[in-house]
């Protein structure tokens, strides 16, 4: 088993650093009518429209159209806010959205190149059913799903399901140690769901389903998997009801701005987002991302690690990002902020930034659009013809699967008994 | 004066992990794969039928401890795949099973409203309840809910999913760009809720979506069931098919209902119906008995009496005479996961009817089941099946039907091609859609919404 699994880890990390998949990776992150609060007041924007199917099934095959990896999908289990922990009870910006994993199921049959990852937050949710999803989301996409896991700490969402009371503390500060034994409960909670997760799609082998006329048997049972997981928080017995998806294990991701969130990407995920202030810091951030898969014994294992960078493009002919931004600013109220790097510019100044960054380790960018459909279409032409002309970004998808086209081989599964079949 | 002919309604079940579903059929095709629920949803379509149904089951089925292998297993996420659903057809009704022990109101009440707004107006949950601790191994609480508790449970949890959808009315989004208005209402969606089951407040996520809610679907069969139905559900999914069963069962039903001021045509009643098709009633009587025999092997017979006995009879064979033995009384240690078991109320008796059936009528074990469990509900040419379905629902034993089709996923073509067009032509089914919603297509009248929800609010306080 130990011999197998390493030479699986070698093929895997070959692979990624082969021509085979696009040099550069490129997601963009669907949030709304656009990241920026007064986005959805654009002359271009569709407020009306955020609570309808069109609108996405739209954004997300322009985001196919420019063959980018895949796109992410905001979600969360309370009402937007300004504030990050609290709600803030404002009218002049978007509130109310859907379930992310419904709306990329919804997407999936009318697209067919592009990756599907909604999130989903583990915090109050059940991993049993959120494995489901996202198996049957690959089924649907056949072979394009994957899973951006979130947590909250926030106590005005955990008293949406009263299963839990999570303490009124001042989430800000992270000096406090209160808030910090949190965060490491919260994301150390993640991990065993997202274990559960991964261990119920391994759950059944590839080949449980035999239709045996002879034997009269419709599945051989010694091929399917009890997973027997028990934590803090859960324990789970399995098989999955859902046969194992067609790339084995869809793609997991997370966004982190901290070690400990980093430890998680390390522990867990397939991709893991970053905020990086500027090349040096995207450095540190990979490098203490690379430790932390050591420590978590996958050292071998393929990690991208992607920069989020909030963009406002300059529009060929017309106005600015930056001058975009100011309004939209002046419209809000405030200079809108972001936990990611806020770039304004030309698609070819975004060029260069994302490959003076890229040289510090990182695979690819998870781009936000600040407004919608301006930012989004900036990245799907402007941007990507000048990656295309700088031989740095794929000219069709090269793969069917999202797996595939960040470069992954499909896995073998953890249960199946290596060797005793074809 | 005669009565107007009633209007029948027709659903499509997904072939589900039971045998009714033929997989050794040359024509079965994927259980799992998006085409196959894409090929029903858009036959039934094509065919103007109500609604698409989905089963669910949280915990592969066991017997003798092992997971059984006989029928097929594994099917995939309901809410995932009625939403993929809702991209390749336009008007169907897309209708799921969801748990209510094993799940929480705040996400379930976002997936269906959600599927509603992604399906413009086209969503449906049949609510269930379980309570067993062999499900709950799967989820976070475990078996948590004493047995007694479960429809109590429902009930709280519907009732706070209504209370979590009506918490927007439908008119607080105005998205004026000049003025910069979003919402008329800083605080939308502002529920509260503190039972014995649920202690929840804050703000629900969805704004209103086109149906309000979904439409209501409720499965059970005891009188708490029933009562349950008749107090909130908008269509029942019953077991009742036959003339006199489905009339005695129809009528129990639609006169609850005025106990909780509602009207007869308030709760539909649609039973599974299964059916055989040929071009004569002679050839559909042969196939029937063909499909039956594919339907229960040998090996599925003794499974079948072992669920009911509650004990091992793999020594048995079916081509031989009932046992002699009695069943196990109590809690039943055979068999796992499978709702049919729970239904066996008095298994003692049951058996005793059955091995009286097989002596008096000299059936084996395997010819036994076959006739107590395999025997399809409509059998004969597109005319004959169309006058039965036609005489049920005119005669009060239905409203119309929920049908399985034994084959994967075609097993419904021939229904659409050949026995549709004669229903239309009866003037008793549609010809076309009318409406755009669920609710339009099963005669709902439509919930209040926008200022009108919130005088209803303030009527019923």
């Amino acid at each position: 088993m130990l011999l197998i699994s390493t030479a699986h880890r070698r093929s895997e990390r070959l692979e990624i650093m082969s021509a085979a998949s696009s040099p550069w990776h490129l997601a963009v992150a669907l949030d709304g009518a656009g990241w920026h609060p007064a986005a959805w007041r654009e002359p271009r924007a569709r407020p009306d429209e955020l609570f309808h199917a069109g609108y996405w099934v739209d954004l997300i095959q322009e985001a196919e159209r420019g063959l980018l990896d895949f796109v992410t999908i905001e979600d969360g289990l309370g009402l937007q806010s300004s504030r990050p922990f609290e709600r803030d009870g404002r009218t002049d910006q978007v509130r109310g959205r859907l379930d992310a994993v419904l709306i990329a199921a919804r997407v999936a049959p009318l697209t067919s190149g592009i990756g599907l990852v909604p999130t989903a937050v583990v915090t109050h949710t059940e991993p049993f059913h959120l494995s489901k999803a996202i198996a049957t989301l690959d089924y649907v996409s056949t072979g394009r799903a994957g899973l951006r896991v979130q947590v909250t700490a926030r106590p005005h969402e955990a008293a949406h399901f009263g299963r839990r009371t999570l303490p009124a503390l001042d989430l800000a500060d992270r000096s406090s140690q209160q808030v910090r034994d949190l965060v490491e409960e919260l994301f150390t909670e993640a991990g065993d769901y997202v274990e559960v997760v991964r261990r119920l799609w391994d759950s059944w082998d590839d080949d449980a389903e035999i239709r045996d006329a002879a034997t009269g048997r419709f599945i051989d049972r010694d091929r399917l998997h009890y997973i027997d997981f028990e934590g803090d928080h859960f324990s789970v017995r399995g098989p999955s009801i859902t046969p194992r998806p067609p790339q084995g294990q869809p793609i997991v991701s997370a966004l982190g701005h901290a070690s400990v969130p980093y430890r998680l990407i390390a522990r867990s995920a397939d991709v893991g987002f970053v905020t990086p202030r500027d090349a040096g810091h995207a450095a540190a951030i990979v490098a203490e991302i690379r430790d932390a898969q050591e420590a978590a014994g996958r050292g071998g294992d393929a990690v991208h690690v992607f920069a989020d960078l909030m963009v406002f493009l300059d529009e060929p002919g017309g106005e600015t990002g930056a001058e975009r931004k100011a309004r939209l600013d002046e419209l809000a109220g405030y200079p809108y902020a972001s936990d990611a790097t806020v770039f304004t510019g030309t698609a070819a100044a975004l060029a260069d930034l994302l490959q003076d960054w890229q040289a510090s380790g990182l695979s690819g960018f998870r781009l936000r659009p600040g407004a919608i459909p301006q930012d989004l279409h900036a990245i799907t032409s402007g941007l990507v013809a000048e990656l295309q002309r700088r031989a740095a970004f794929r000219h069709s998808y090269e793969s069917g699967t999202l797996r595939g086209l960040l470069g992954l081989s499909r896995p073998a599964n953890r249960y199946a008994m290596g060797g005793t079949r074809p | 004066m005669t009565k107007p002919l009633k209007q029948i309604h027709l659903a499509a079940h997904f072939p589900g992990v039971n045998n009714t579903t033929v997989w050794s059929d040359p024509r079965s095709g994927s259980h799992i794969d998006f085409s196959s629920f894409a090929h029903l949803a858009r036959t039934a379509e094509g065919a103007k039928f109500d609604f698409l149904f989905l089963a669910e089951g949280l915990r592969l089925r066991e017997q003798n401890g092992l997971i059984y292998d006989l029928d097929v297993v594994g099917r995939p996420d309901t809410f995932t795949v009625l939403a993929a659903l809702a991209a390749v057809t336009d008007r169907l009704g897309l209708a799921g099973t969801i748990n209510s022990t094993f799940n929480e109101p705040y996400e379930v009440a976002r997936q269906f409203a959600s599927l509603d707004h992604l399906s413009a107006g086209r969503a449906a949950w049949n609510v269930v309840t379980s309570w067993d601790a062999f499900t709950g191994e799967n989820f976070r609480r475990g078996g948590f809910l004493p047995q007694d508790q479960r429809y109590s449970r429902a009930r709280a949890f519907l009732e706070t999913t209504w209370e979590l959808f009506d918490s927007w009315r439908g008119d607080e989004i105005v998205a004026d760009k000049e003025t910069g208005q979003f919402l008329t209402d800083p605080e939308p969606g502002t529920f509260e809720r503190a039972d014995q089951h649920f202690d929840i407040r804050g703000q629900f996520n969805v704004p209103r979506s086109p149906q309000g809610r979904p439409v209501i679907f409720q499965a059970g069969d005891s009188d708490e069931g029933r009562e349950f139905a008749a107090s909130s559900a908008d269509a029942i999914f019953s077991r009742h098919g036959t003339l006199e069963d489905g009339q005695a069962f129809y009528s129990d039903v639609k006169g609850r209902l005025a106990r909780y001021g509602r009207g007869r045509e308030e709760l539909l009643i649609l039973p599974a119906a299964t059916f055989v098709l040929a071009g004569t009633d002679d050839e559909a009587a042969e196939l029937a008995q063909e499909v039956r025999l594919q339907q229960v092997s040998g090996q599925t017979a003794i499974k079948f009496l072992e669920q009911l006995w509650n004990r091992d009879l793999s020594g048995y064979d079916p081509d031989g005479p009932l046992p002699d033995v009695d069943p196990v009384p109590g809690e039943n240690t055979v068999s796992r996961g499978r709702a049919s078991v729970r239904m066996h109320r008095d298994p003692v008796a049951i058996a005793a009817q059955w091995r009286a059936k097989a002596e008096a009528e000299n059936l084996s074990i395997r010819e036994l089941i076959i006739e107590v469990t395999g025997r399809q509900s409509f059998i004969g040419s597109p005319a004959t099946v169309a006058g039965q379905i036609n005489t049920l629902v005119q005669a009060d034993a239905s409203d119309g039907f929920i049908l399985v089709p034994h084959i994967t996923p075609g097993g419904l073509d021939e229904f659409a091609d050949t026995v549709v067009p004669i229903l239309q032509e009866r003037g008793v089914f549609r010809a076309d859609y009318e409406g755009t919603t669920l609710r339009e297509h099963l005669g709902l009248t439509p919930l209040p919404s926008g200022a009108a929800l919130s005088r209803a609010d303030r009527a019923a306080s």
